[in-house]
């Protein structure tokens, strides 16, 4: 048992000997193995971070969100998009006042504009929405008040800032009270959001303003339907029951018999979740699948490599075995040589991987999760690739023959 | 009675080249004492080479027996015979044969770790040293071979060939890429360490070379021709080899 420890400590101390003396070939060797398990860390790392957003906006969401978008409409038999929403804010008031299931909803119009502070200006996306909105998206103001329910009625020209145009416009802090300019049309600031972050799809949250629908409609944007309505269902397990009320009632509203083709179109945050993750999903697969592919490739450079390394240090091979080398000596030394380089290159690929991904995270703002278990994993898979591509030109080497490989020139 | 390093008897080898057999050796009978210095000569093609790599454990007879140290090495397989060349041979090659950017140290301890002696890297390392002192190479332990110069790689081997104390040294062409001067160097080495008592083998087809062993024995047409001893080739009893002002001295006849 000691001697053959001893042997297999022998024997990694001849190939670490033999990594050393050819530094330049066995980074290269090494090369494939950093590379492709660089790709799989930062792959993984991404689809983890893009899949922790996707949940992390669900619990910021709540899972009892709706939203009702308009669809396609049927005029003459033919079904279409038509320019025009198909909803209207009395549809947002029919709802909450039929629906039992519904507690909150907020008919929702987006504009985009330029704001203007004196001096500075912001250009940022307006949403017009109601009363509502804050408790649908469970946002509360952190300084000054949200507008009011009389502000919606007769449009009143409020608003409540974003986090992050109200430090752009009032770098002072003080935003409350002040007169910001939308369009030319004076605006007064009545309260600033508290921080909200990034959303799942990357975009700051922060970046908006929030108006009166009502005053959006009227000064801003000139339309007369909404763009949508966000709905909050009573609860999580009511979600389903509410989106049939909804339905219920906006096809009667609507004039769309129970089995005809509906102008409008409902999705639950839930809904919008799990075809997030599968889009992420489906990005990730394909991504893991290229970073294998270049594992592999990898692992063919380690095989490629080794095969000519057996070729051209033959004689060395040849002067082992007249000393009295086994077989298997040799063979053990090429396999230690490849799994060595293998797991040397793999260990250097997480460096690189956690590294690239830091990267991305850092300059691109990616969401990224580096974990373990895919540390682990492209560790051991470097390990067996090692053994795996090492082993062929291991055991051509083991077989060669001393005399002939003495005499090699 | 003397105890015998290599004995063999009726060694036969035939290489199978398509349907043409070649007979390369044809029924050798060799005895070599222990602390003998035998020189094997023979022109190309003579069955030399053959002799030296069965001699040496690289190959295998196809008849015949050889035992070397009392061990028969005629039917061993392989990993066998690696094990002993390992242990029983010390090789020193024309070309010296020295891993390329590796230590003189490093070189001479490879043999030892290959023979699995169960030794701590300290007890290799001194050994090492050792054998480099034997050959003159206090000092260079670290040089790598492109730091010597020819003589001091063969010194390097010969040193690799003497630090698993093997029953015999065997040395095949060990001058052949060597100046004159720096040949008479080497040879001086393998004689003082067969006045040691070391057993020395040398395959050589230079007659002034195979003039520092104390027998030569000459192989043609895969048969031993000539066995004799150097001292009565000096003396002329003998008519076949060349004559060869004497080298030295012998120190005990």
């Amino acid at each position: 048992m000691k001697s053959s420890l001893m042997r297999i400590s022998n024997i990694t101390l001849v190939g670490l000997r033999a990594i050393a003396r050819n530094k330049m070939r066995s980074f290269l060797t090494a090369l494939g193995i950093i590379i492709g398990v660089g790709c799989v860390i930062a792959v993984v790392a991404i689809g983890n971070g893009a899949t922790k957003s996707v949940e992390n906006t669900i619990n910021s969401l709540g899972t009892n969100y709706i939203m009702v978008f308009p669809g396609a409409v049927t005029s003459s038999g033919a079904r279409m998009f038509s320019g025009n929403s198909t909803l209207t804010a009395d549809d947002a008031d029919a709802i909450k006042a039929e629906c039992p299931a519904v507690s909150y909803v907020a008919p929702t119009v987006r504009a985009n504009a330029q704001i203007v502070a004196g001096e500075l200006n912001w250009g940022t996306s307006i949403q017009g929405v109601s009363v509502d909105y804050p408790l649908i998206r469970s946002w509360n103001v952190a300084d000054g008040t949200f507008f009011t329910d009389q502000d919606v009625k007769s449009a009143s020209k409020v608003c409540v800032l974003g986090e992050t145009v109200a430090q752009n416009l009032f770098p002072d802090g003080q935003a409350v009270g002040q007169i910001v300019r939308i369009k030319n049309v004076p605006f007064k600031v009545e309260g600033v959001l508290e921080k909200k972050g990034g959303n799942m799809m990357g975009q700051d949250q922060d970046d908006t303003v929030i108006a009166p629908y009502t005053t959006v409609m009227k000064r801003l944007s000139g339309k007369t339907k909404i763009d949508m309505l966000q709905v909050s269902a009573a609860s999580a397990g009511q979600v389903q029951e509410a989106q049939s009320q909804i339905d219920a009632v906006l096809r009667q509203r609507h004039r769309i018999a129970p089995n005809g083709d509906a102008d409008f179109q409902m999705r639950s945050q839930e809904e919008i979740a799990q075809a997030q993750t599968q889009q992420t999903g489906i990005l990730r697969m394909l991504l893991l699948v290229i970073a294998a592919i270049s594992l592999l490739v990898g692992g063919i450079g380690i095989m490629n490599i080794m095969l000519v390394s057996v070729t051209e240090r033959t004689r060395e091979i040849g002067i082992r075995m007249a000393i009295g080398a086994k077989g298997r000596h040799v063979l053990l030394q090429f396999l230690f040589e490849a799994v060595t380089l293998a797991i040397v290159g793999g260990a250097l690929g997480i460096a690189f991987g956690v590294g690239a991904s830091l990267a991305v995270k850092r300059f691109l703002q990616w969401p990224i999760v580096v974990t373990p278990t895919s540390v682990a994993l492209s560790f051991g898979v470097a390990a067996f690739v090692g053994i795996f591509f090492g082993y062929y030109p291991a055991r051509k080497a083991a077989k060669l023959d001393p005399i002939d490989a003495l005499r090699y020139e | 009675m003397t105890k015998k390093v290599i004995e063999i008897h009726g060694l036969t080898k035939i290489y199978t080249m398509g349907e043409v057999e070649v007979r390369a050796l044809a029924g050798v009978d060799l005895l070599v004492d222990e602390g003998e210095f035998l020189a094997v000569m023979g022109p190309s093609g003579s069955g030399k080479s053959t002799l030296m790599n069965i001699l040496g454990c690289l190959d295998r007879p196809t008849a015949g027996t050889y035992h070397l140290d009392g061990v028969d090495v005629s039917t061993l397989n392989r990993d066998e015979r690696a094990v002993i060349r390992n242990a029983k041979i010390g090789f020193v090659f024309q070309s010296f044969n020295l891993l390329s950017r590796t230590s003189a140290a490093e070189n001479v301890e490879l043999p030892l770790i290959y023979g699995d002696l169960g030794w701590s890297r300290e007890k290799r390392r001194k050994a090492a040293m050792d054998a480099l002192a034997r050959v003159g190479l206090q000092g260079r332990e670290n040089s790598h071979s492109s730091q010597l110069s020819g003589g001091q790689q063969q010194r390097v081997a010969i040193a690799r060939a003497l630090v698993t104390d093997p029953a015999m040294l065997l040395a095949d062409e060990p001058t052949g890429n060597l100046d004159s001067r720096t040949s008479e160097e080497i040879m001086g080495i393998f004689q003082s360490l067969n006045d040691s008592g070391k057993t020395v083998v040398l395959i050589t087809h230079e007659p002034d070379i195979a003039q520092h062993a104390r027998r030569i024995v000459t192989v043609r047409d895969g048969l031993i021709q000539h066995d004799d001893k150097v001292e009565q080739l000096r003396a002329g009893t003998h008519g076949i080899a060349p004559a060869v002002p004497p080298i030295a001295p012998e120190a005990n006849p």
